[in-house]
């Protein structure tokens, strides 16, 4: 067990790529938590879909051992967190296991948008903030502006904010150092009875269950009979550790401690983040206050390709969430595809990044909805149906109205683009509530529909701002508007997977605009393919998709068929990416690239 | 059973240099050529002693470059097959050759030994085009050989490989023409194919070279490539193959009819029927590989493996659509024991038919020339939800 004055724990949060995981390989690298030939950029990216993209996606946990100026050995528990809005769930959890927070700032950039919800939700964590101006190395580094920025925009204070560089390592000292004299050490009771937040868990394929926790009263030991109060499970703690990043095991973990646990835990729903773990033999008088559940806003549905992978999706979806805690799933059944599962998520990124974890990582091939928001329709029967799927919207006789969600979005740009900006705003049905200016920054806050904003605002706004602008925002209320359903029918039949509810006004412009991108989506075949969108029975626009003009080998060798016959299977397994409709094949991509419609325009 | 001549294939797996576009089995060491003979001599033996009563009725002799070799080589071999089957007395007998390799009375001395037809692969007419194609002969090697060819034997093909990278469809009429009018009565004409085994697919991989004509570009070729050889006098009667009527490539023919062929040499494959049942050979590549099962077995094959009947039709629909011809009915009866309908799905043939894409009669179901340049999409399309 680690002293408290001894322990610091802290979450690094910043704007996306401002450089927090590099940060955390320097701070790694300092305290010799590695060696060399084991260190690697963004070590604690581990997942291959982090590495290929350059992006965060889940939080880590590690922990460092540093010799300080003042001759003490300090224990520091670091957690990188990502930067991206739709993994916001990860950083919030994160912060409810620390007392501080490192705030990055990339000094060439500037305050951004998840800057300032980041900073907000560790102040509202009740953190001490250390804002540190990142990437000094680059000639484009404007510290004293940025210095300036943070105040302004932030109202933090910034004057003993640390310059540093994260890449070549200047003032990874300075920082550690901060840590420690800045950052409060934690507090609990080693003598009452154990009290611990269960901040993250996920299947580990040797150890199966593992439970990352927090403790913040009492003492949690290797062989203790735990109990999970919200599930009401029991369980032994067969294995006690830290990382270190890797995987170490220890006897016990005492208060202000962030550590593993696993327990042979089988059933994945044992589980659940939030929950507290308490020993049973001496339980905790009340849980901790848990997290705010996370709260999907964009949603599509998932089937497997073959109606026989059911079982295997079920079971794969449960140990991903797992994994996810702001992952949500429920099965359902659709005339049209079959059984699968109505899935929920953060946003467009994150439904894209399950999506293919679910296809490597659990070996899956699947068939995706059209990403869709919430709809509320209220019937003349006076009752009210919550709309997932616009294949299920009932006949336009029953219904009176349709709220949709409404959602406050912050965006943070340099005011050359602000025209552009409000113009994208209103374009997509916006009401403003406040424009300031910081400097030669404008701070804009938008009511916005969320169904406009999900699928490519983000896109279009970075579009539009070449890079700069950056955008936040979180679920306001619901409104009526006045919405309809849009078909898309496909050689002439309605395909579900593809339908959408869209505003009235907005409808001429998102049905070309569908047409248009499935004309690019869709491969040409055999047969010509008419691609029509349709408002109830009248069609509103039609674009042909011509039929392939050649597609024939030249040469066949002699008499080796099995070469031919191997060729042509390969050419169909090729095809299995495909979704069959009818004498059709659409690309499994085309569900979600379909909604990010006037990308180019 | 099948009244067709029995067809031999013998695979000679030398060149004198690879072609860097070229993934048939050769090798461009120095041959072992009475090796090679004697063990072709005894596959020969091995099938005879099951396939005893049968006619030849074609023999093809291809490669690599099976014109490196000795006639006498050749006429030996010829004279094995003789010793088994009868020949019927019209045999079509058939050498691959390089115009790098021969000169006239290397050519006499081939006539001599019994070969009927040549197939010349003189692949291009213009010289920065065989550079390109990395080819070690020239323009004048390549007419000289055709010149020679066509006086000394009764039939000649000639190969040539269009749709190379920026070649025009004016450029390519110019050069077909010219091709036309040296007197062949057969033309294999080849769009390029990166194969992945080549060093042309090494290009394409390391320097993202652009070797393969864009889709519109290899249409429009072809199209124009179809409609001059017809006005020629030479319609297309398989994919890539025009000939003058009645100069079609017998043996080839056969293989596209799925009758019965020998596969002899190494990685030559074969199909034959043995008591009802269909069999697919299939011999190992390397020469000394293959020598030894020779050796050891009387037979090179690595796998003789009885077909399902779904897995022969399939093979029969793959091969016997790409003649123009397509599947006759009579033929398949005799095939299969079995009327060509029930072996098609016809909800989807009739919808081919609708768009002009194939025809169905008394006579059997074929492309249309529409059709025929998008067999590939046919064939997958005839297959869904069936494979
Ligand atoms: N020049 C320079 N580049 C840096 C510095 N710190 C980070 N970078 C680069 O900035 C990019 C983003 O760095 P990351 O550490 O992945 O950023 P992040 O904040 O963890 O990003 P997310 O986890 O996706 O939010 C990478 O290309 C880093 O190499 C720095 O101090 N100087
Ligand atoms: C086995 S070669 C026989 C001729 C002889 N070996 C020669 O090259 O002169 C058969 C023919 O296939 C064609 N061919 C080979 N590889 C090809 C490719 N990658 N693309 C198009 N045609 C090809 C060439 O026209 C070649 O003449
Ligand atoms: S094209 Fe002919 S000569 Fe060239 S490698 Fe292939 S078989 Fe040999
Ligand atoms: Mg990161």
């Amino acid at each position: 067990m680690e002293s408290l004055e001894s322990l610091r724990n802290f979450a690094i949060v910043a704007h996306i790529d401002h450089g927090k995981s590099t940060l955390a390989d320097r701070l790694i690298e300092r305290c010799g938590a590695l060696e060399a030939r084991e260190m690697r950029s963004q070590v604690l990216d581990s997942m291959d879909i982090e590495r290929e993209r350059g992006i965060t996606i889940k939080a880590q946990t590690v922990r460092l051992r540093y010799l300080a100026k003042d001759g003490k050995t300090y224990v520091l528990n670091l957690m990188d967190t990502p930067g991206h809005v739709d993994f916001a769930y990860e950083v919030s959890r994160s912060l409810a296991a620390c007392e501080g927070s490192l705030l990055v700032v990339d000094s060439t950039q500037g305050v951004e948008a998840q800057t300032l919800a980041n900073a907000y939700q560790a102040i509202d964590a009740g953190h001490t903030l250390v804002p540190l101006l990142n990437k000094i190395d680059l000639p484009a580094s404007e510290p004293d502006r940025i210095r300036q920025q943070i105040e302004d925009v932030v109202g933090l204070d910034a004057s003993d904010a640390v310059l540093i560089s994260a890449k070549t390592g200047i003032g990874i000292e300075d920082v550690l150092e901060a840590i420690v004299t800045r950052l409060p050490a934690p507090q609990g009771q080693a003598d009452a009875p154990l009290k611990a937040l269960l901040v993250d868990s996920w299947y580990d394929a040797y150890l199966g269950v593992v439970v990352l926790v927090r403790v913040v009263d009492g003492v949690l030991r290797k062989g203790m009979k735990v109990r999970f109060m919200g599930t009401a499970s029991t369980h032994e703690a067969d294995r006690v550790g830290v990382f270190t990043p890797k995987k170490v095991e220890v006897d016990e973990l005492g208060p202000g401690e962030i550590g593993f646990l696993t327990a042979g835990i089988k059933h994945i729903s044992a589980t659940r983040v939030g929950d507290t773990v308490t020993e049973e033999r001496r339980p905790a008088s009340a849980p901790l206050a848990g997290f705010k559940p996370s709260v999907p806003v964009v949603f599509c549905s998932l089937f497997p390709t073959d109606a026989g992978a059911f079982e295997r999706l079920r079971d794969s979806l449960g140990k991903l969430a797992l994994n996810d805690a702001s992952f949500q799933f429920e099965a359902e059944t659709s005339a049209a595809l079959g059984f699968g599962f109505r899935c929920g998520f953060l946003g467009l990124l994150h439904l894209e990044i399950v999506q293919e974890r679910l296809e490597r990582e659990f070996n899956l091939d699947l068939v995706t909805t059209a990403p869709s928001v919430i709809y509320r329709v209220h019937r003349v029967d006076g009752s009210i149906l919550t709309l997932h799927n616009p294949a299920d919207m009932p006949n336009p006789s029953t219904i009176t109205t349709i709220e949709e969600p409404w959602i406050k979005a912050t965006i943070l740009t340099p005011d050359t683009y602000l025209g552009d900006i409000l113009a994208l705003c209103s374009e997509r049905r916006g009401v403003q509530i406040e424009l300031t200016y910081v400097g030669q920054r404008a701070l804009v806050i938008y009511y916005l529909p969320l169904n406009e904003v999900v699928f490519d605002f983000y896109d279009r706004l970075k579009s539009v701002s070449r890079g700069y602008a950056s955008f936040d925002y979180v679920f306001a209320d619901y409104r009526e508007g006045d919405l309809v359903p849009l078909n898309i029918l496909v050689n002439d039949e309605p395909v579900d997977a593809l339908a959408c509810i869209v505003h009235r006004e907005q409808a001429d412009r998102r049905g070309r605009a569908l047409c248009e991108r499935l004309k690019e989506l869709i491969p040409r075949h055999l047969f010509k393919i008419p691609i029509q969108a349709a408002l109830g029975g009248r069609i509103i626009a039609r674009e042909t998709i011509p039929a392939l003009r050649k597609d024939v080998t030249a040469k066949c060798y002699g008499g080796d068929i099995s070469r031919k016959r191997k060729l042509l299977d390969k050419q169909k397994e090729g095809k299995k990416r495909m979704r069959q409709f009818g004498d059709v094949e659409i690309p499994q991509s085309a569900f979600v690239a379909v909604l990010k419609t006037d990308r180019e325009k | 059973m099948a009244n067709e001549g029995l067809a031999v294939y013998i695979h000679w797996p030398w060149c004198l240099a690879k072609c860097p576009y070229c993934a048939f089995t050769s090798f461009a060491t120095p041959p072992d050529e009475d090796l090679w003979r004697e063990a072709c001599q005894t596959e020969l033996a091995f099938y005879a002693a099951r396939i005893s009563a049968r006619r030849v009725g074609s023999v093809y002799i291809g490669g690599g470059t099976p014109s490196m070799m000795n006639p006498a080589t050749l006429e030996r071999l010829l004279a094995t097959i003789a010793r088994f089957w009868p020949m019927e007395s019209d045999v079509e007998i058939t050498l691959e050759a390089n115009p790098a390799t021969v000169d006239a009375a290397h050519f006499q001395a081939f006539r001599d030994a019994g070969v009927k037809r040549l197939s010349l692969g003189i692949q291009a007419l213009r010289e920065d085009a065989l550079r390109f194609l990395g080819r070690i002969h020239g323009v004048k090697e390549a007419r000289q050989a055709i010149e020679a060819a066509v006086r000394i034997f009764p039939r000649l093909s000639l190969d040539l490989i269009y749709a190379r990278p920026g070649q025009t469809p004016e450029a390519w009429t110019d050069e077909v023409r010219e091709a036309l009018a040296m007197g062949a009565q057969h033309l294999s004409l080849y769009q390029l194919t990166v194969d992945p085994r080549t060093a042309f697919a090494t290009r394409v991989r390391h320097d993202g070279a652009c070797l393969e004509a864009a889709p519109e570009d290899s249409a429009r070729l072809f199209e124009t490539t179809q409609e001059i050889l017809r006005e020629a006098g030479f319609p297309a009667y398989e994919v890539s193959n025009h000939a003058r009527p009645g100069e079609e490539s017998r043996h080839n023919r056969a293989v596209w009819r799925y009758q019965d062929y020998l596969g002899i040499g190494p990685a030559a494959h074969g199909r034959l029927r043995d008591g009802g049942v269909r069999f697919a050979t299939e011999n190992p590549g390397r020469p000394d590989v293959w020598a030894e099962r020779v050796a050891a077995y009387g037979h090179g094959a690595v796998r003789r493996q009885a077909l399902t009947r779904e897995e022969a039709q399939r093979e029969a629909r793959l091969m016997g659509l790409r003649l123009v011809e397509g599947l006759n009915a009579d033929r398949w009866r005799r095939l299969f024991n079995e009327d060509l309908d029930q072996s098609l799905d016809s909800p989807r043939v009739d919808r081919l038919v609708r768009e002009g894409l194939a025809v169905k009669d008394a006579q059997g179901f074929r492309t249309t020339p529409a059709g025929l340049q998008r067999l590939e999409a046919i064939l997958r399309y005839l297959e869904r939800g069936q494979g």
